[in-house]
């Protein structure tokens, strides 16, 4: 079944390839490095792939949300930062889930809007 | 100090596992929700968790295909937050390294941020652990989120498709994207990182899909090892 626009074959190549790619990550060092380290630098750029990559990816989705035609929305925003505070807060992800949930749905049955 | 054998060091890893049931479960259950509003079906949204078991990666490659980017960014973005995995090889390797080759290879397959935070600090503190109990040790972490992690996307996947759409499952991505990130933004480094990558992301939003996000995570990797570097320096 295909989805998204994908067909079957092309979601299933996007897998496996996801699949080789992340395993390959995992493995690289420790099944060729042996005893030796890697250059400081290296390892500092590394730390910092996952705050590099997903507020870059997510900003654009909370300032013009798809549901609403990409036309900024206070509900969404608000629901972002309550996620964010709650995060920061807490260190707890599931709280932050918890907190976004809570005031997109709240808000969604309280304003009767998408 | 008495050594610790192989299987009670599996039992010590188990324990130490336990905490994380209330991540993994509803992370992985959102998973399976929100790839099956998607339109994946049962045995791709479960190829797809059990064969990647990368919980950021597998959201951030999923939110690609959800703006319909060309297979090459969908891989780039997954692979590119799965970065961080490498760097977690590379610490591992003074603890694990000379394990037999397919434990080495097994542990990588289940090498993620919980088993190797976990593991990490068990192996920097205890000096005395022989690399089977260390191996132990490790898979004893990684096996149960690993099997809670598959579960809960099996049940998300079936429960998902009788979740009504209005509820705002739109936004369960961008949320989960943030969630994740909140308890990230612990130092100096890493808040500056962050904004660059917002920056960047917005500035080069006119970019083709993809190409604009790859530029601002390169400008934020770097921005955040040298905010790291300069800091370490004034500290001394």
């Amino acid at each position: 079944m295909g989805a998204l626009g994908y067909s079957t074959a092309e979601i299933w190549l996007i897998i496996v390839l996801l699949a080789v790619g992340t395993f390959a990550l995992r493995f690289s060092f420790l099944a060729i490095l042996g005893d030796r380290t890697l250059p400081p630098f290296l390892l500092r750029l590394l730390r910092y792939t996952p705050v590099a990559v997903i507020p870059g990816m997510v900003a654009p989705l909370v300032l013009w949300p798809a549901a609403t035609g990409g036309e900024t929305d206070p509900l969404r925003l608000a629901a972002a930062a309550a996620s964010l505070l709650v995060g920061v807060a807490t260190r707890n992800v599931v709280w932050a889930i918890l907190a976004g949930a809570v005031v997109l749905v709240g808000g969604i049955w309280a304003t009767g809007s998408l | 100090m008495t050594q610790i054998t192989p299987p009670k060091a599996f039992r010590q890893g188990l324990r130490r596992s336990l905490p994380f049931v209330v991540i993994v479960v509803p992370f992985g259950t959102l998973f399976g929700v929100v790839a099956s509003e998607a339109g994946f079906d049962l045995v791709q949204t479960m190829g797809f968790t059990a064969l990647v078991i990368a919980g950021a990666a597998q959201f951030a490659s999923l939110q690609m295909m959800q703006d319909h980017a060309p297979i090459l960014m969908v891989l780039l973005a997954g692979l590119a937050v799965n970065m961080r995995m490498a760097m977690y090889s590379a610490s591992l390797v003074p603890y694990l390294g000379k394990a037999p080759f397919w434990q080495r290879a097994l542990a990588a397959y289940v090498l993620f941020d919980q088993s190797y935070a976990v593991s990490l600090e068990r192996f920097e503190h205890e000096h005395e652990m022989t690399i089977p109990a260390r191996m132990s040790f490790f898979m004893g972490v990684a096996v149960p989120i690993s099997i809670l992690w598959c579960g809960a996307t099996a049940f998300g996947a079936l429960v998902g498709s009788v979740i009504p759409s209005s509820m705002g499952l739109d936004f369960a991505l961008p949320i989960t994207f943030i969630a994740l990130i909140g308890p990230m933004l612990k130092s100096l480094p890493h808040v500056t990182a962050a904004v660059v990558s917002v920056a960047g992301a917005l500035a080069l939003g006119w970019m083709p899909s993809g190409v604009g996000l790859l530029i601002a995570a390169g400008l934020a990797m770097l921005t955040g090892a040298l905010v790291e570097q300069w800091s370490s320096k004034w500290a001394h």
